[in-house]
């Protein structure tokens, strides 16, 4: 089975978009908090960040966020976000406020594998990581590596980038754990393409895009991501 | 290549021979004042790349003939229209096409900021202002400076000087910050552009705007060697206003005959409160491109 994670940008209706993603069936909820300088999003992140912060969305109402969506789902909830805003409210503490809200892990996009060694967070590595890199980022990860599909940022692409079977390729050479692959999935088709090369997906852009029309309507859209990840293909190019 | 009016085509330069070292023929920078884009224009003209210069697009239109000039020069300058709509967002986008067309393209950085090791880099690459400046002291007075002054935007100029003096400990070093975007003076710890050092943050981490009648002083961080300089003691960091910088500006245009770039005057401006009797400033550009600004206060 393979495992699909839908990232949201916090805000007030996050909750209640959270628990349509997972009825659509998601794995795994990714929470964004806004960053005012986010230089791993594309535009679409990007400006949900900007009218997440312009509503106040400051780490104390992000953390509100985490817990008010706990109360509503069980599945994994894993904040996003940027060193900058765990330095203000200092490594440690953050971690553990988010875990006190639900969280099950930490995303910190920014934050060098080598940086705050002490905090447990996913670990990201893209097809310009070294295979040193890449051993570093599976020892000190937390369950999962992400894959980042593609050089650059996130954001909806044509079609699923083609340096994803290499990197899947390298990094099962070099450690044993769930490989999730993000960055450029938006459609079904490329969702199924990059399931079947890897063990999960992570959407981010579209899912965000979706969001804005709804519950039901994320509702639907991560139903056809289910389904197009449970029927991967065996082999995809 | 001096006709780009600053300190910047010492960076500009070495980093050209870089990328094609690294096989590169693509450029990507940022501007804010566009010093830094026209120096980057003037190189990549010179060794035939590439380059794309983004800036925000409420910077083009406060320094329209450096768009024009970068224009000549065959670069393609890129509005940036999200954000502040400045420097910081121009940054921004600069890392995320370098990012994107990594394999092709080369960041020209334009200050002592960003990932390791662009800090280095470019320390290196200006260092030649504080080699050059020890020699020409040592043979015009006999003696090292008791003071070596710069200005700090993001810190470019100044951690070049300071290279030449850092192990002469009797040499007092002095950075003077914009006191609307005092990084150092008024930051805290925070992470921007892939550095960890002194930024103008709010208590979220939100990085905030700065506020300088000098563009080139207009960033919300500074070089991390600057806030390991602070906080070490070995370097010292003043702020001076938009009012002192102009009355600096204006008395070295009347008593020299230099019309000096709006940021190196605000370093003139607290060169002349010291009391020390020898006294090396760095003038890290010229102030044609100020004069409008200057003129219409």
């Amino acid at each position: 089975m393979k495992t699909l994670a839908i990232y949201l940008m916090c805000g007030a209706a996050t909750p209640k978009l959270a628990e349509a993603a997972v009825e659509g069936g998601a794995d795994i909820v990714e929470l964004g908090f806004p960053f005012s300088d986010p230089l791993a999003d594309g535009p679409v992140i990007r400006r949900a960040g900007e009218r997440a912060l312009d509503e106040g969305m400051r780490t104390a109402a992000c953390l509100e966020c985490l817990a008010a969506t706990r109360r509503r789902v069980e599945v994994p909830l894993i904040p996003m976000t940027y060193a900058s805003l765990l330095e203000a409210y200092g490594y440690d503490r953050f971690a553990t406020a988010a875990a006190e809200a639900g969280a099950t892990s930490l995303i910190v996009a920014d934050l060098p594998v080598d940086a705050e060694p002490g905090l447990r967070r996913v670990q990201l590595v893209a097809p310009t990581s070294t295979d040193e890199r890449i051993a570093l980022a599976a020892e000190r990860t937390d369950g999962w590596l992400y894959l980042v599909t593609v050089t650059g940022t996130t954001g909806a692409r044509g079609d699923l980038s083609p340096a994803l079977r290499t990197l899947v390729e390298r990094a099962r050479d070099l450690t044993g754990l769930p490989l999730y692959a993000g960055f450029g999935i938006s459609t079904p088709e490329q969702a199924a393409a990059a399931a079947a090369i890897a063990d999960g997906v992570v959407v981010g852009s579209r899912a965000v895009e979706v969001a804005a029309d709804g519950p039901a309507a994320l509702r639907e859209y991560v139903a056809s991501l289910r389904e197009a990840v449970d029927s991967a293909p065996l082999v995809s190019s | 290549m001096l006709h780009t009016g600053a300190h910047k085509l010492n960076n500009a330069l070495g980093q050209a021979l870089l990328a094609r070292r690294l096989g590169k023929r693509r450029i990507v920078a940022e501007t804010g004042a566009g010093q830094h884009g026209v120096a980057t224009a003037t190189v990549c003209a010179r060794f035939g790349f590439e380059c794309v210069v983004y800036m925000g697009a409420e910077d083009m239109i406060r320094q329209a003939p450096n768009v024009e000039r970068m224009g000549l020069l065959g670069a393609e300058v890129r509005p940036v229209e999200f954000g502040t709509q400045t420097l910081k967002e121009a940054t921004s986008e600069a890392i995320r096409d370098w990012i994107t067309n990594v394999e092709t393209t080369h960041y020209l950085i334009g200050s002592c900021v960003g990932p390791a090791p662009y800090p280095e880099i470019v320390r290196e690459l200006q260092a030649v202002i504080g080699r050059e400046a020890r020699e020409q002291i040592l043979a015009a007075e006999g003696r090292l400076p008791e003071v070596a002054i710069a200005c700090v935007g993001g810190g470019s100029n100044a951690i070049g000087l300071f290279a030449g003096f850092l192990d002469d400990a009797e040499v007092r070093l002095v950075g003077v910050e914009a006191v609307g975007a005092a990084s150092l003076g008024a930051g805290r710890a925070g992470v921007l552009h892939g550095s960890r050092s002194s930024l103008l943050v709010d208590d979220d981490g939100q990085v905030l705007d700065a506020h300088s009648i000098s563009a080139g002083l207009d960033y919300p961080g500074v070089g991390p060697e600057h806030a390991f300089l602070r906080d070490s003691g070995r370097a010292e960091y003043v702020g001076a206003s938009d009012e002192e910088a102009l009355a600096s500006f204006r008395r070295l245009a009347a008593t020299e005959g230099i019309i000096p770039a709006l940021e190196p005057s605000h370093a003139l401006a607290k060169a002349l409160e010291l009391q020390e009797d020898l006294v090396l400033v760095c003038l890290s550009g010229r102030g044609d491109k100020d004069l409008s600004a200057v003129l219409s206060r």
